[in-house]
């Protein structure tokens, strides 16, 4: 992956920035030994490593302002890092950068549940932000699978999803107000605990802008009531395009399950030799998830096992219990897991219309012989986002590179069937050189257009997103220190 | 009225004006700027439309009406219930999705399903400087770049023209019902909308009618769904509001749906004089607000998260209510009054800033409605 070349002059002033950054934060928080800064030199992408010029860990908005206007006025790139749980290479330094982590910022604000808000420093978890607010049985409800260890900085970056977004949206959707510094220093505040902005959606415009447009330091997110209960049944299909058809027909019927998970053969065989959770051996598995009473849930899994009936599933297996619950989840949730035991892999995340799914799944087969590389599907089916697992070996000279190309074409298939390039993990490094394929010259100018207005200098995460040769043009403006 | 019928028809009018443009879908919003009106009417039809996929694509001149009838034929709907502003504003004409996401108007539904902006899956529209173009797609989860969808959702056709929009569109539940609560003061009441939506009973509309002459208040929480499910959480709704005291009625599925109707589009202040204004609060301060307006009435809608507020005519409701967390947005008033007291709240300078620097990026000449959410641009034609 091309990375723009170090600033030469960037480099010549790192004792000078480190100094003035050694200035406005306690002396631990400035990381800029060689050693040290190897920590940050990769996110979860890992086949793509650079140290910074230097990390820093500011514990307030304020310490973040200083920190941004330093390097605004020295014309240091900056890297914003949340958990560094990227899978789009969205927190990969360059050797001229300050990566700026939140990791130390996760107080919790406030919590108030007659408006049902909470406000957190963003380096808090996505994880914690509902632990803060279970036990008075709320929670948050995007989850990312990697909840457990990602920031709220980098889903707010990355617009973040997760498998029960068929029901309460994305990150976008749950986001009520931020404090965002801007890379010249300057707080803004944007929305907060009311609902709907009061000029433009520049809340709606920060939310996935990859930390591109500003630094958010704080977060007002809404939370939701807990559901009385939840319970999954189990579908298996002989084929995929059933499968497919069978999800059409349960949206259509006006049932709207929390999560419809889909795994393909490749995926259910390696989870089973991993995890064991009993799952029929067949070419479309469906985990289909409602919530509500256990009356509730009774009445709309019927009508889902009724749809499912007439669609001839090889199984069909209605959890009855928390226990049955966790084993029908247990197979899905370690499915990344099974594949990383098979082989290295890579997951792809390319969204498409779900009326396309047969079709994709197919070329997709079809790709995976010509490539001579397997891939297994997991799929969130009511939302049409896939997520492909390519296995290569990362030793065998030359996989990397074919297993890239191959899931390059993945997600041209994506495109061309009517979606994009990334439903979730955001465009970061990964799929930027793709960017072209999905938008046209003035449809990018259009995105850059507002990184020109909030970055004038092109200083924040400067080398994501766009395609190099796209964004050089306004990279290439010389930033000598003021 | 300039009405091109195709998007390269329009792109080229903008790109050819030398004066600024009035932009409209419909014109039933009561919004106006300066210039020749540039109306998307002409571009109509539904391009697309996948019910097992959730989506509908229409061009951005496409009436709701028709929207609203293709998706009730397959059992579906809008799910952020767009307000229709005909009543209130006694305009006529047809409203249409462009109109709607561009002003991002959403209904009582809001709290529970999102906001327009929310169910935007895409759009395409042409820019100040008339260059087409989209962002977005017509899929549920799409992070690829910059989502200028948000951006334009809400914008006023400030940044570019919309040609066309895609949505998410959800199903239309099997039946609804409204539990009523009588009596209740204001703060009595918003205690009991937020009980209410953080139970899990899942309430999808919570309003409130305060005292007006000689009608008692009244509160109202609706919830939707499979019958005995309707049934089941308003038996859970009921106890759960028991000690309110409040006095508690039922109005099943058509009565129901008539009030909520009527909560939408506003009707209780469609035939009193005064102006009438859409606070966006903090649930929790919404009584204090409304007390502090001394306003002619109000009511709450979004639990108490939008305020309704009539005022006399020409009276500056945002310095009476001073500082507080949300905006007032001037939605029914003489024209002199508008330009007096501007439709959107100020924002901070800060935020004005980054504003202002979109508009200058999107609409250089500053030709599309000028000057309606935001000062003018020094250099503008």
């Amino acid at each position: 992956m091309e990375m723009p070349v170090p600033d030469a002059t960037v480099l010549a002033r790192k004792s000078r920035v480190v100094e003035r950054l050694q200035q406005v934060l306690p002396k631990d928080a400035v990381i800029h030994d060689e050693r040290e800064t190897r920590a940050y030199e990769c996110d979860a992408l890992t086949a793509y490593k650079c140290p910074p010029m230097a990390a820093v860990l500011p514990t307030t908005t304020k310490e973040v302002s200083a920190v941004l206007r330093i390097c605004h006025e020295e014309g240091v790139p900056v890297v914003p890092r949340g958990a560094g749980t990227s899978l789009a290479g969205g927190a990969l330094p360059t050797a001229d950068c300050v990566i700026l982590g939140v990791a130390k910022m996760n107080d919790v604000i406030e919590t108030n549940y007659s408006d049902r808000y909470i406000r957190v420093q963003t380096g808090r978890t996505n994880l914690s932000v509902t632990g803060a607010v279970e036990e008075d049985g709320f929670f948050y409800a995007p989850d990312p699978s990697s909840q457990l260890a990602c920031a709220i900085a980098g889903n707010i970056a990355m617009n973040s999803g997760g498998a029960h977004c068929l029901k309460y949206g994305v990150t976008t959707n749950n986001l009520m107000g931020v404090t965002m510094v801007m890379m010249d220093g300057e707080v803004v505040e944007i929305g907060g605990a009311h609902m709907d902005a009061a000029g433009l959606d520049l809340l709606g415009l920060v939310c996935g802008s990859e930390g591109q447009l500003g630094v958010v330091t704080e977060a007002t997110l809404r939370i939701l009531p807990k559901p009385e209960g939840a319970r999954p049944v189990l579908m298996g299909f002989d084929d995929n395009e059933v499968a497919g058809a069978c999800v059409s027909d349960i949206i259509k019927a006006g049932v709207l399950p929390v999560a419809i998970e889909f795994m393909d053969r490749p995926c259910i065989e390696a989870t089973e030799a991993f995890a064991k959770a009993g799952y029929p051996m067949c070419e479309a598995l469906l985990i289909v998830e409602v919530e509500g009473s256990d009356a509730e849930i009774d009445h709309q899994l019927s009508l889902i096992m009724d749809i499912a009936r007439r669609h001839n599933p090889v199984e069909l297996r209605e959890s009855k219990s928390a226990e049955e619950s966790a084993k029908i989840w247990l197979g899905r949730k370690s499915a990344f897991g099974a594949m990383g035991q098979i082989n290295d892999y890579m997951c792809l995340d390319g969204t498409i219309p779900v009326s396309s799914l047969p079709f994709v799944l197919r070329r997709i087969g079809e790709m995976s012989k010509e490539f001579g590389l397997k891939v297994g599907n997991v799929f969130h089916a009511g939302d049409g986002n896939m997520h492909p697992l390519i296995l290569f070996d990362a030793n065998k000279p030359g996989d990397l590179e074919l297993c890239e190309a191959f899931g390059a074409e993945i997600l041209k298939l994506c495109v061309e069937a009517g979606g994009c390039l990334t439903g979730e993990h955001g465009v970061g490094i990964e799929k930027r050189d793709l960017m072209e394929f999905q938008y046209a010259p003035e449809d990018l100018e259009a995105q850059m257009a507002v990184k020109d207005v909030f970055d004038p200098k092109w200083l924040l995460n400067p080398a994501k997103v766009f395609p190099l040769s796209v964004s050089q043009a306004r990279r290439d403006v010389p930033i000598a220190a003021e | 009225m300039m009405k091109p019928d195709s998007e390269a028809a329009l792109a080229e009018i903008v790109k050819s004006a030398n004066a600024p443009l009035s932009v409209k879908g419909g014109g039933t919003r009561g919004m106006r700027a300066e210039g020749a009106d540039l109306s998307v009417s002409a571009l109509k039809g539904i391009s697309l439309y996948e019910p097992g996929a959730l989506t509908l694509v229409a061009q951005a001149g496409t009436p709701i009406e028709e929207i609203d009838r293709a998706l009730s034929a397959e059992g579906q709907r809008l799910a952020f219930e767009p307000m229709d502003h005909r009543t209130l504003l006694g305009t006529k004409g047809a409203p249409t999705i462009g109109g709607v996401m561009a002003a991002n108007i959403s209904g009582p539904r809001r709290i529970q399903g999102g906001a327009a902006r929310d169910h935007a899956l895409g759009v395409r529209f042409v820019d100040g400087t008339g260059a087409i173009v989209k962002n977005g797609g017509r899929v549920m989860k799409n992070v690829t770049g910059y989502d200028l969808v948000k951006l334009m959702a809400g914008a006023h056709g400030t940044l570019g023209v919309l040609t066309e929009v895609s949505m998410k569109v959800l199903p239309i539940p099997e039946t609804q019902a409204t539990l009523m609560l009588r009596n209740l003061p204001d703060a009595g009441a918003v205690a009991a909308m937020s009980l209410a939506m953080g139970s899990p009973f899942e309430v999808s509309g919570a309003a409130h009618c305060a005292k007006i002459d000689k009608q008692t208040p009244v509160t109202l929480l609706r919830v939707e769904g499979f019958e005995a499910s309707v049934k089941y959480r308003i038996s859970a709704l009921k106890d759960l509001l028991a000690d309110t005291g409040a006095e508690m009625e039922v109005a099943c599925r058509d009565m129901s749906s008539m009030l909520w109707q009527s909560v939408r589009d506003v009707c209780e202040m469609e035939n009193l004089e005064g102006d009438v204004w859409r606070v966006s609060c903090k649930p929790s301060d919404a009584a204090e607000l409304a007390e502090r307006s001394g306003a002619r009435g109000w009511y709450f809608d979004w639990g108490g998260g939008l305020i309704w507020i009539r005022t006399a005519p020409g009276e500056d409701l945002r310095t009476r209510l001073g500082v507080f967390d949300g905006h007032a947005t001037l939605v029914r008033a003489d024209a002199a009054t508008r330009a007096a007291l501007r439709v959107f709240h100020p924002q901070a300078a800060g935020l004005e800033k980054l504003a202002a620097g979109l508009r200058a990026r999107f609409d250089p000449r500053g030709i599309l409605n000028r000057g309606l959410m935001g000062p003018v641009l020094a250099e503008s034609v």
